[in-house]
C-alpha cells in the first residue's frame, strides 16, 4: 500500500512543529523582548496576517487573485467600529450633540437619528456574527455572479481592484453615515472594558495570537481536505475538474468567501486593537499590499503567509521612520522581485536551502510539499471570458 | 460612428452632454488606447500605464521650460516637439521594461500585474526624488489660450477643443497603425497565433517589445496631451488607472471600437450623473455599473467570437 | 462483432442519441444537422479530416460547447440543458485530446480526486481516505500500469503514462459512456500495443466513443464507424463499409 494513503490526520508532524514555533514565537519569544510599544505594532501585523491566510487558499492555492481584500479586511473592521462606537456614544457621553446618544461624525453632518443599518450593532453578539458574516455574504453574492460565469484571472483581479475603489469612494463620500476619510475614530469600551490601555491592548494581542493560531489550524485542515487538493487541480486544469464531475464555481465560491471572513477577523481585530477603523485600510493600494505579504511569505504556504506579513510590515515600519523615501522603492522592488526571482518567497528558500539541512521533521525530505519553481497562474488573459 | 448626424446637431448633442465628459472621455481614450493594445493584443496587464503616461507629461514640461527659457519665439509650436519627444522617451522606457521583466512573464499574467504595480511604486518614487512632489502645470502657447463662442451662452475652451482633436487624429493613427499597415499585420498575427507567426518568420520577441513600446509611447503622448488641461504630479498616472483598465475591459478587449465606445460611455455617464448627485456618488455609480455590466457580459460591450 | 450489434439494437433504448445537432461560431456551422446514435456496449470510432468537427461532437456531448440546435439524449435525458458536472454525474466520462491531468499532484491524489464521492464543497471538507476509496485507487493504478508510481508528482511521468493517468480517472468515475479524444495519439510502438490492450480490458460493459486516426487501432476495436466530413456525417458503418465508400476515399485521397 502506497505511503500517501498512510495519512490519516491533517497535520503532518512538520505542520505541527511550524505551528509550535510559530506560537512560541508569538506568544513567548516576542512579549518577552518587545517593550509594549512594539508588541503592539506586531498586534497590528498579525491582524493583516488573517488577510495573507486567506489569499494563500483563495490565491496560492485555488490561484483566485483577489485585489479586494481590503474591502472584507474593512468591512469586518467597519462592524466592530460600529459596535464600539455605538457604545462610545452613549447619551451620557455625547449630551453636548445636538442629538445625544449617536455617533459624533454623525451629529456633525446633521444627522438626527441612528440610521436602520447601524441599529443592530448595539448588540455585540450581532457584530460578532456580522463580523464573519457580512463580508462572507457579500463575496458570496461577487463571487456566485463571476464564477458562474467563469470571470477568472485578470478579469476578477482587476473587477475586486475596482470594488476596492469603489468601496473607498463610498466611505469617504457617504461621512455623515461611514465617518468619511478619518474613518470611525474614538473608540473607548467594550462591555464597559476600557480597550486603550496598554494592559488591555496586550490582553487582545493575545486574543488575536489564539484567533490567529485557530485560524491556521482551520486553513491546514482546508488544505488537507480533498477540498484543498481540488483547489490545486482546479489552479492547474480546471476543465479536467469540472469534467470529473464537479462544479467547480461553488469550490472557489467558497475559498473566495473563507478568505473574505478570514480578512474580516483580522480587520475587527485590527479595530480593537488600534481603536479606530478607516477607509485607508480598504482601498486598491492597501489591498495589493495585502498580496505582498503573501507572496513574500510564498503564496502556497501558510506559515509562510505569517512570516511574510511580519517582515514586510517590520520593514515598512523600520523604514518609514529612518528613510521614508526608500520604502516605496523597497517596496516596489519586492513586487518584481517575488515575481521574477522568488516566487515561492520564504517558504520557498526555506524549502529549497535551510529545511535540506534540517532533517525531515522540517520537511527536509518532505518532497511532496517541494513546489515548482514558478506555480501556473490560471486564467490567460483574454481566455478568461467566454 | 457620428456619420448619421449633421455638423450642427452633433454640436448641440456635444454641448447638451456636456463639455466636461469629453475632456474625460479624450483622457479616458487617450489611456485606454495605449493600454487596450498591450492588454488586449499581448494579454499583459501593466498595472504602470498611468507612470508611464506621467513620464510624457514630465517630459512635456520640461521641454515647455525649454522652449520658454532658450527659444522663445518658438514657444508655440513646443507642444508638438514635446509630444514627439514624449513617444520616444515612454516608448523606450516601455522597450527597456518589456525586455527586462515582461517578457519573462507572458505565461503568468497575473504575475505580470504584481511585477508592474512594483515598477509603478518605484517609477512615483523616482518622479518624486527627482521631480520633486509638487503638482507642475505647463504654461500654454497663446493660442491655446481663451475660449470659442458656440452659441451665446456657451463657450468652449481652446485647450480641450485641441485635446478632443488631438485624440482624434491620434486614434485614427493608431487604427490605420493596427489595421491597414504591415507591421500591424504582424501583430495581429502573433496574438492569434504565436507559433505560426513565428514560423513564418515574424520576430515575435520583437513584435512583442514593440507593441509594448508602442502602447507606453501613446501613454506618452497621452500624457503629454493630459497637461494641456490639468496638472502633473508624481501620484497623478496612478488616478486614472483602475479607471481607464474598466474602460478596457468594458469595450471588450481586442476592441479598438469597443474602447472608444466604452470610453464614451463610461465618461459620459460619470459626467451626466455629476450633474445630478454629488461627484462622488457619480463615480459610485458609474464604476458599479460598469462592474455589474461586466459580471453579466465578462466578454465586454465588443467580442471577437473564437472557436476553441 | 457486427452481429452482436444487430442482436442489441432490437432492443431500441439507445444509450446516446444525437438528433439534428448543429453549432455555429459567428456563422461557421462547425456542426451541420448531425445525427447518430450509439447503442450500449457499442464501441464507436469517429474519423474524419482535420477540421471535421470530431472534437467538437464531443465537445457538444460533454457540455463545453452550448448547442446551437438540436438535442443529444443520453438515457432519457437531455443533456444541452444540464451543465458540465451534471453531464458527468449522469454518467459520461471525456477524455481530452492532451493529457489532462494534474500535475501538481500525486498519481494518488489525482485518482482520487477523480473518485466519485464527496463532490460538492462540504462533501470535498469531510472526505475520508478510507479503506474503500485506497483499494479502489489500487485496483484502477494496476489497471492502467501505474500501481508502483502512486506517490509520484503526474509532472514526471511520460507522455505515455499521463495518458494512461487520465484513462484511469475517467475509470474510476465508472461512467457508462466513454469518449476517448484520440488516446494513443504521441504514443510510441509499445506503449500503444499496452494501450489498446488497456481499452480491450476498460470497454467492457460501457459504451464508448473514440476519436482515432490509427487506422490500424480503429479496425482492432471499432463495431461501428462514422466517418465526419464539414460538420456532417459522410458515412457510417463497418469499418469495411466505411473504407469501401466512394466518398470516403473522395475525402481522404481526393483533391
Amino acid at each position: 500500500m502506497s505511503k500517501a494513503s498512510g495519512r490519516t490526520f491533517f497535520l503532518r508532524p512538520q505542520d505541527i512543529i511550524g505551528i509550535v514555533v510559530l506560537a512560541f514565537i508569538l506568544v513567548v519569544v516576542l512579549p518577552l523582548t518587545l517593550d509594549n510599544f512594539r508588541l503592539q505594532f506586531v498586534g497590528k501585523y498579525l491582524t493583516y496576517a488573517f488577510v495573507a491566510l486567506g489569499l494563500v487558499l483563495c490565491w496560492g492555492y485555488a490561484g483566485i487573485l483577489s485585489l479586494g481584500q481590503g474591502v472584507f479586511f474593512g468591512l469586518g473592521g467597519y462592524c466592530m467600529a460600529m459596535f464600539l462606537k455605538l457604545e462610545a456614544s452613549s447619551p451620557a457621553n455625547t449630551k453636548i450633540q445636538t442629538t445625544p446618544g449617536i455617533p459624533d461624525f454623525m451629529d456633525w453632518n446633521q444627522i438626527t437619528e441612528l440610521p436602520w443599518f447601524w441599529e443592530p450593532f448595539k448588540s455585540f453578539g450581532f457584530t460578532t456574527v456580522a463580523v464573519v458574516l457580512v463580508p462572507a455574504f457579500f463575496a458570496l453574492v461577487l463571487g456566485y455572479a463571476m464564477f458562474k460565469r467563469r470571470v477568472g484571472g485578470v478579469y476578477f483581479a482587476i473587477i475586486t481592484q475596482a470594488l476596492a475603489a469603489i468601496m473607498t469612494i463610498l466611505i469617504i463620500g457617504q461621512q455623515g453615515y461611514t465617518g468619511g476619510i478619518n474613518g470611525i475614530t474614538d473608540l473607548r469600551t467594550l462591555h464597559g472594558w476600557d480597550i486603550r490601555t496598554d494592559s488591555a491592548k496586550t490582553i487582545l494581542y493575545f486574543v488575536c495570537v489564539a484567533l490567529l493560531i485557530a485560524c491556521i489550524l482551520l486553513a491546514f485542515y482546508v488544505k488537507s481536505s480533498k477540498l484543498g487538493r481540488i483547489l490545486v487541480a482546479m489552479r492547474d486544469k480546471e476543465d479536467r475538474v469540472r469534467f470529473s464531475g464537479y462544479d467547480v464555481s461553488s469550490f472557489k465560491i467558497f475559498v473566495f468567501c473563507l478568505a473574505a471572513s478570514l480578512s474580516a477577523i483580522g480587520g475587527a481585530m485590527f479595530t480593537l486593537q488600534v481603536g479606530f477603523m478607516s477607509p485607508s485600510f480598504v482601498g486598491i493600494v492597501p489591498s495589493i499590499e495585502m498580496v505582498i505579504y503573501t507572496a513574500v511569505g510564498g503564496r502556497l504556504s501558510i506559515l509562510g503567509a505569517i512570516y511574510g506579513t511580519l517582515v514586510v510590515n517590520w520593514a515598512k515600519t523600520s523604514f518609514s521612520e529612518s528613510f521614508p523615501e526608500l520604502w516605496l522603492f523597497g517596496l516596489g522592488g519586492l513586487f518584481i522581485a517575488v515575481v521574477l526571482i522568488f516566487p515561492n518567497g520564504i517558504a520557498g528558500l526555506w524549502q529549497t536551502y535551510i529545511a535540506p539541512h534540517l532533517g525531515p521533521l522540517f520537511g527536509g525530505v518532505a518532497k511532496r510539499k517541494a513546489t515548482p519553481p514558478a506555480p501556473p497562474s490560471p486564467g490567460t488573459a483574454p481566455a478568461a471570458a467566454e | 460612428m457620428f456619420s448619421d448626424y449633421s455638423l450642427a446637431e452633433l454640436g448641440s448633442i456635444f454641448i447638451m452632454q456636456g463639455f466636461a465628459g469629453l475632456i474625460l472621455f479624450s483622457v479616458f481614450v487617450l489611456m485606454a488606447l495605449g493600454l487596450a493594445i498591450i492588454f488586449g493584443q499581448m494579454g499583459v496587464i501593466n498595472m504602470a500605464h498611468g507612470e508611464f503616461m506621467i513620464l510624457g507629461a514630465y517630459v512635456t514640461y520640461f521641454t515647455s521650460q525649454l522652449f520658454l527659457h532658450y527659444i522663445p519665439s518658438l514657444f508655440g509650436i513646443y507642444f508638438f516637439i514635446a509630444m514627439i519627444l514624449a513617444f520616444f522617451a515612454s516608448g523606450a522606457l516601455g522597450m527597456a521594461v518589456e525586455w527586462l521583466m515582461i517578457r519573462r512573464l507572458y505565461k503568468r499574467p497575473l504575475d505580470t500585474l504584481l511585477a508592474t504595480w512594483g515598477l509603478s511604486l518605484i517609477l512615483q518614487q523616482v518622479y518624486r526624488s527627482v521631480f520633486g512632489p509638487r503638482e507642475v502645470g505647463v504654461e500654454l502657447p497663446n493660442w491655446m489660450m481663451g475660449s470659442l463662442p458656440v452659441t451665446e451662452v456657451v463657450e468652449v475652451q481652446i485647450n480641450g477643443l485641441f485635446v478632443m482633436g488631438l485624440t482624434i487624429a491620434i486614434t485614427i493613427a493608431v487604427a490605420l497603425l493596427m489595421y491597414k499597415s504591415a507591421w500591424g499585420k504582424q501583430v495581429r498575427a502573433v496574438v492569434q497565433n504565436r507559433v505560426m507567426a513565428g514560423a513564418v518568420g515574424i520576430n515575435t520577441e520583437k513584435i512583442d517589445r514593440y507593441t509594448f513600446g508602442l502602447g507606453c509611447g501613446i501613454a506618452g503622448v497621452a500624457g503629454s496631451a493630459f497637461t494641456m488641461i490639468g496638472s502633473t504630479g508624481p501620484t497623478s498616472g496612478q488616478l486614472y488607472i483602475v479607471d481607464t483598465f474598466l474602460v478596457v475591459v468594458f469595450g471588450g478587449a481586442q476592441s479598438l471600437l469597443g474602447t472608444i465606445a466604452s470610453a464614451f460611455t463610461i465618461s459620459q455617464a460619470q459626467s451626466t450623473m455629476e450633474f445630478f448627485l454629488s461627484g462622488s456618488m457619480a463615480k459610485v455609480l458609474t464604476l458599479l455599473g460598469v462592474v455589474i455590466i461586466l459580471m453579466l457580459r465578462p466578454q465586454g460591450l465588443f467580442v471577437i467570437k473564437v472557436r476553441r | 462483432m457486427n452481429a452482436q450489434v444487430i442482436t442489441d439494437t432490437m432492443n431500441k433504448d439507445f444509450v446516446l442519441a444525437v438528433e439534428g445537432l448543429t453549432v455555429s461560431f459567428d456563422g461557421f456551422k462547425a456542426v451541420n444537422d448531425l445525427s447518430f446514435y450509439v447503442d450500449e456496449n457499442e464501441i464507436r470510432v469517429i474519423i474524419g479530416p482535420n477540421g471535421a468537427g470530431k472534437t467538437t461532437v464531443l465537445d457538444l456531448i460533454c457540455g463545453r460547447t452550448k448547442a446551437t440546435t438540436g438535442s443529444i439524449r443520453f438515457k432519457e435525458r437531455e443533456l444541452t440543458k444540464m451543465k458540465e458536472h451534471e453531464i458527468v454525474r449522469a454518467g459520461v466520462g471525456r477524455k481530452f485530446q492532451n493529457p489532462s491531468i494534474y500535475e501538481d499532484l500525486t498519481v494518488f491524489e489525482n485518482l482520487e480526486i477523480s473518485y466519485p464521492k464527496g463532490r460538492s464543497v462540504a462533501g470535498a471538507l469531510t472526505f475520508r481516505r478510507d479503506a474503500a476509496v485506497k483499494e479502489r485507487v489500487q485496483e484502477i493504478a494496476e489497471t492502467i500500469f501505474l500501481a508502483d508510481q502512486l506517490d509520484q508528482r503526474a509532472e514526471y511521468l511520460s507522455h505515455g503514462q499521463k495518458q494512461w493517468l487520465e484513462i484511469g480517472m475517467l475509470l474510476i468515475q465508472d461512467p457508462e459512456l466513454l469518449m476517448l479524444d484520440e488516446p494513443v495519439a504521441g504514443m510510441s510502438v509499445s506503449e500503444r500495443k499496452k494501450t489498446a490492450e488497456l481499452l480491450n480490458t476498460i470497454i467492457k460493459n460501457r459504451s464508448v466513443i473514440v476519436i482515432e486516426h490509427d487506422m490500424k487501432f480503429v479496425e482492432d476495436i471499432a463495431h461501428k464507424v462514422t466517418v465526419l466530413h464539414q460538420g456532417k456525417i459522410l458515412s457510417e458503418g463497418s469499418m469495411a463499409k466505411v473504407q469501401a465508400d466512394p466518398k470516403v476515399i473522395e475525402v481522404y485521397l481526393g483533391h
